[in-house]
């Protein structure tokens, strides 16, 4: 057993765990945060995503013990309180989910994928981007479409941002 | 239609949880002194059971109990059973093995479940599993359907001799002979439907909890239909009384079909919780899932089609062998079957169609019904024969296809169906619009010019869905009937409940059902809840599978809303002392048409619970039940057009574009319905180029992980351009034919007929990965 301790979803948890604990099943069984989902067994399927130190991460390929210490964002912890994120917003515009069991590690991985391309998105890299993430309800045709579209408005969003310090 | 109404593209109600991580799926559910259950299960595709011993596992740290096959029998547990009854044509019903929930003398797949360990936590359960001894005396294996009819073949089943379950035959050998005999020219195939696994993206998972004080089980199960689960696990597994057994099935991470079955592991966790005195919870990992959940497709056939000099077909000839596993899972019989060779009329006008088809036992999973189930296999056939066809006629695939169109209706083929309605050129010619078919020639000229190769095929399907008229299904052998009930609640402050039998595992019926309810009485979708997925909630129904959801779920809410109506119009009429028949309903108000007199909604929905001044006579209260039995199946069709760029150098396939032109009948949500379509077409592209579930001459399954099967992802595929054309379905209220498996259907052939078009081949095995098309570039030139 270890003990850790970290910040999820701007909280700080911690405790003793069993050395082989993954964070997703710490997230999942000691924190009750079930929107991680475990989708497989071999880190290819990405319903797990979640960001560790601001970075897109599966939570199935990290010990919890590892993430002592980071800072965890998950699922729960993306909305600003009532407000939806742009990209939860965008996935339920543009109907890009279904059974909803990958969503999270969809949305994860795309708010990832648009901070880390400021300059806007196209379908290729999207598409590109996406091979970590498996759904097998939606053709990935709606996913794609709200990415984009959530990138853009988050652009737009930034800018305003930047024209309001600018002022 | 207003903003929430039939035919509005409203976002989906249930999003949010989804979305912010606040969905609940089997596995999130935590119960007070919840335990863990592993299940240990054959590493042998065929062996005998000598002994097991469970004394060092029982020994290790938190165990709570190991238990056996035999002591599941010892407690009167019953075995699996496949619920549709086929007979051979000699007569002779299908042979049915045993299969017992926990296998006690023999194993015969990888995967089979022996001995299921229950401890504190998941890993001392894993740790535990792996402490049990069994000792096997292995025998050898067979894994495909055609070599195990031969003699001498290992037997699967001692109640099948040679593995056949049954030799099935439908439409008129004589006359589809004659025909043959007499045709000016006779295209012949053999064809191969791959095996697929369906791969829902939540694994199967179950918690049984046994309540000692009240001898009553709870049972969540990731399933599509916890009503049969129910009737099954009681009537069938003699897990407990119907009364005393409650199934829920909460959020469920996708079915595709393989949630529809009731699996040994939601048995033997009911079970085990009664036993061990803790509720138990299992849930599969990914492994488990591949080796575990029933199996799609895995059908060989010949075919032959007969065309007289007019290029008009006059008979169509199949011998089909299906590959059923190791055991026959609960609908396994009628897929290959009556869901599939009632279908292979397709769109065409045969007079003369026989099937011949022989299921199979085999040392590999259990196959049933994977989205589309049985149709997909049948316009495989037809729709790769079509293309052989054309290309050995030397006409257009398109204008052959045209030429036979069924264009009256209603039609009766020769293999049991009556399409009620359609217009199969309006979907041709629209799919060939969208995709510029008559500019393709320039662009494989194009493609050309930079080594590539381009090809064009198309798909022209037909499927049955709505299943399925009760009476009809009986005859034919089903053990249940597939009817489906409603009960729609107005509370006293005119919000809503429907009670449905559909289960929505993706679909969005929380948002489609309310849509039904907003165009009926002008209730915004926020008031009104859809309630589903709990056998102590909704009394009895059939469950979400083969596209019911819409022609037979909703049929039913429509049923039951128009009983709420008419006395919601009554008790209108007398509070307003109109006639009743100028009472209308529009935009949450009660009105007498052509005056200014009316009455909110919720006064009326009021009045029938203060039941201070109702009509004389009527008891009090607004809630309607109604069972809905369809009168046909529904049969949407349409045509898919797929255009392919292969590099010859590497064998990589790339899907230049995919057009779907479907007619679907009315249609409640466009929006959610393309969801379906574009999920559909993935797993058909899936299917045709890069997924197949293989297993090794000894059993093992050589693709049980993501990182062997090949699933479709984002790069996979491009974005689709889908349309739909309507003529309403006369056969249920609602005008409404189904969605939710025609992408499935219609992808696959039109895939590999742009392939083989593209190479300038005739066949190409699916899935036709690159180094398949590599070999294949090679072999042709």
């Amino acid at each position: 057993m270890s003990d850790v301790s970290l910040l999820v979803n701007g909280k700080r948890v911690g405790g003793a765990v069993e050395d082989r604990t993954l964070l997703v099943h710490f997230l999942r069984e000691n924190l009750g945060l079930t929107g991680t989902h475990v989708g497989c067994d071999t880190s290819q399927c990405g319903a797990c995503v979640v960001h560790v130190d601001g970075k897109a991460v599966k939570a199935c390929t990290m010990l919890a013990v590892q993430t002592s210490g980071s800072t965890v964002v998950t699922i729960e912890g993306l909305a600003d309180g009532a407000d939806l994120h742009p990209i939860q917003a965008a996935f339920k515009e543009h109907h890009g989910l279904q059974c909803g069991f990958c969503t999270p590690g969809m949305i994860m991985t795309a708010t990832d994928m648009i901070n880390r391309h400021p300059e806007g998105l196209d379908e290729a890299t999207v598409r590109a981007e996406l091979e970590g993430n498996i759904c097998r309800c939606t053709g990935y045709h709606n996913i794609v479409k709200a990415i984009l579209a959530a990138s853009k408005t988050m652009a737009k969003g930034a800018a305003k941002g930047k024209a309001k310090q600018a002022a | 239609m207003g903003i929430e109404g039939v035919g509005a593209r409203v976002a989906r109600k249930e999003d949010k949880r989804f979305i912010t991580g606040a969905g609940r799926y089997v596995d999130d559910m935590v119960v007070p002194g919840m335990k863990h259950a592993v299940f240990v299960r054959s590493p042998h595709a065929h062996a005998q059971i000598k002994k097991i011993d469970v004394k060092a596992a029982q020994a290790m740290p938190g165990v709570i109990g190991v238990l056996t096959g035999k002591e599941l029998k010892a407690d009167g547990i019953g075995n699996l059973i496949c619920g549709w009854m086929i007979h051979s044509k000699d007569g002779s019903p299908m042979k049915m093995g045993a299969w017992s929930p926990l296998a006690v003398d023999k194993v015969r797949y990888v995967g089979d479940a022996i001995v299921v360990v229950v401890a504190e936590t998941k890993g001392q359960a894993r740790d535990a599993a792996e402490a049990v001894e069994i000792t096997y005396k292995e025998l050898k294996a067979v894994v495909d359907a055609t070599k195990a009819l031969e003699k001498g073949a290992p037997q699967v089943h001692d109640e099948a001799e040679n593995n056949l379950i049954f030799d099935w035959e439908i439409g008129d050998a004589k006359t589809t002979d004659a025909a043959i005999k007499a045709a000016a020219h006779v295209t012949r195939m053999k064809i191969v439907n791959n095996r697929l696994v369906p791969n829902a993206m939540e694994p199967r998972a179950a918690l049984g909890h046994y309540d000692k004080a009240e001898d009553h089980y709870t049972c969540w199960t990731t399933s599509q239909n916890p009503h049969v689960a129910r009737l099954v696990m009681s009537a069938f597994y003699n897990v407990a009384p119907e009364n005393k057994l409650r199934v829920i099935a909460p959020d469920v991470g996708g079915g595709f079909g393989s949630k529809i079955y009731i699996y040994p592991e939601e048995i033997v966790c009911l079970w085990a919780s009664k036993k061990t005195g803790v509720p138990v919870k299992w849930v599969a990992d990914r492994t488990e899932s591949f080796l575990t959940d029933a199996h799609g497709r895995d059908h060989v056939s010949t075919v032959e089609m007969a065309f007289d000099k007019n290029n008009r077909i006059t008979g169509f000839k199949v011998d089909t062998i299906a590959n059923l596993g190791a055991y026959m899972s609960l609908f396994s019989s009628c897929v290959p079957t009556y869901l599939y060779a009632t279908l292979l009329s397709g769109q065409y006008d045969i007079p003369a169609i026989h099937a011949n088809v022989r299921t199979v036992y085999t040392n590999t999973a259990p196959v049933d019904a994977y989205r589309g189930a049985g149709r997909p296999e049948a316009t495989y056939l037809l729709e790769r024969t079509m293309e052989a066809a054309a290309r050995e006629l030397g006409v257009s695939p398109a204008d052959l296809r045209r030429k036979n169109f069924i264009t009256t209706f209603p039609h009766q083929t020769p293999v049991i169906m009556n399409y009620d309605a359609g217009d199969y050129a309006a979907s041709l010619d629209a799919a060939m619009k969208t995709a510029d078919y008559a500019g393709f020639a320039k662009r494989k000229a194009a493609a050309a010019k930079q080594g590539r190769l381009r090809g064009i095929g198309m798909s022209c399907y037909i499927e049955a869905c709505g299943i399925a008229p009760s009476a009809a299904v009986g005859s034919l052998g089903a053990g249940v009937g597939l009817w489906e009930s409603a009960e729609v609640r107005v509370n006293a402050v005119g919000t809503i409940e429907v009670l449905t039998g559909s289960h929505s595992h993706g679909q969005g019926h929380e948002t489609t059902f309310a849509q039904l309810v907003n165009q009926r009485f002008g209730v915004p979708i926020d008031s009104v809840s859809i309630v589903h997925g709990d056998t102590d909630k909704v009394q009895m129904g059939m469950g979400t599978y083969g596209s019911r959801s819409g022609a037979v779920g909703m049929s039913a809410i429509s049923k039951a809303l128009d009983k709420v109506e008419a006395k919601a119009k009554k008790i209108a009429a007398h509070l307003l002392e109109a006639d009743e028949g100028d009472i209308v309903i529009e935009n949450g108000e009660v009105k007498v048409a052509g005056t200014d007199k009316s009455l909110p909604w919720f006064q009326v929905a009021l009045a029938a619970y203060t039941a201070h001044n109702l009509p004389a006579g009527m008891e009090p209260g607004l809630k309607e039940t109604a069972f809905y039995d369809p009168a046909n199946f529904t049969f949407p069709a349409g045509c898919y057009i797929c255009e392919v760029e292969i590099d010859p150098e590497t064998g990589t396939t790339e899907i230049v574009q995919f057009v779907a032109a479907d007619d679907f009948g009315n249609i409640i949500n466009p929006m959610i319905v393309e969801g379906q379509v574009h999920g559909g077409i993935a797993q058909g592209v899936g299917q045709a180029l890069l997924e197949g579930a293989h297993y090794d001459d000894s059993g093992q399954l050589l693709t049980a992980s993501y990182m062997d099967y090949t699933m479709p992802r984002a790069g996979d595929l491009p974005s689709f351009k889908v349309s739909t054309s309507n003529t309403p379905c006369p056969s249920n209220p609602l005008g409404i034919k189904g969605c939710g498996e025609a992408g499935a259907i219609g992808s696959p052939p039109a895939v590999i007929n742009a392939i083989t078009d593209a190479i300038g081949i005739t066949d190409i095995a699916m899935p036709a990965s690159p180094s398949t098309v590599w070999a294949a570039i090679r072999a042709a030139k």
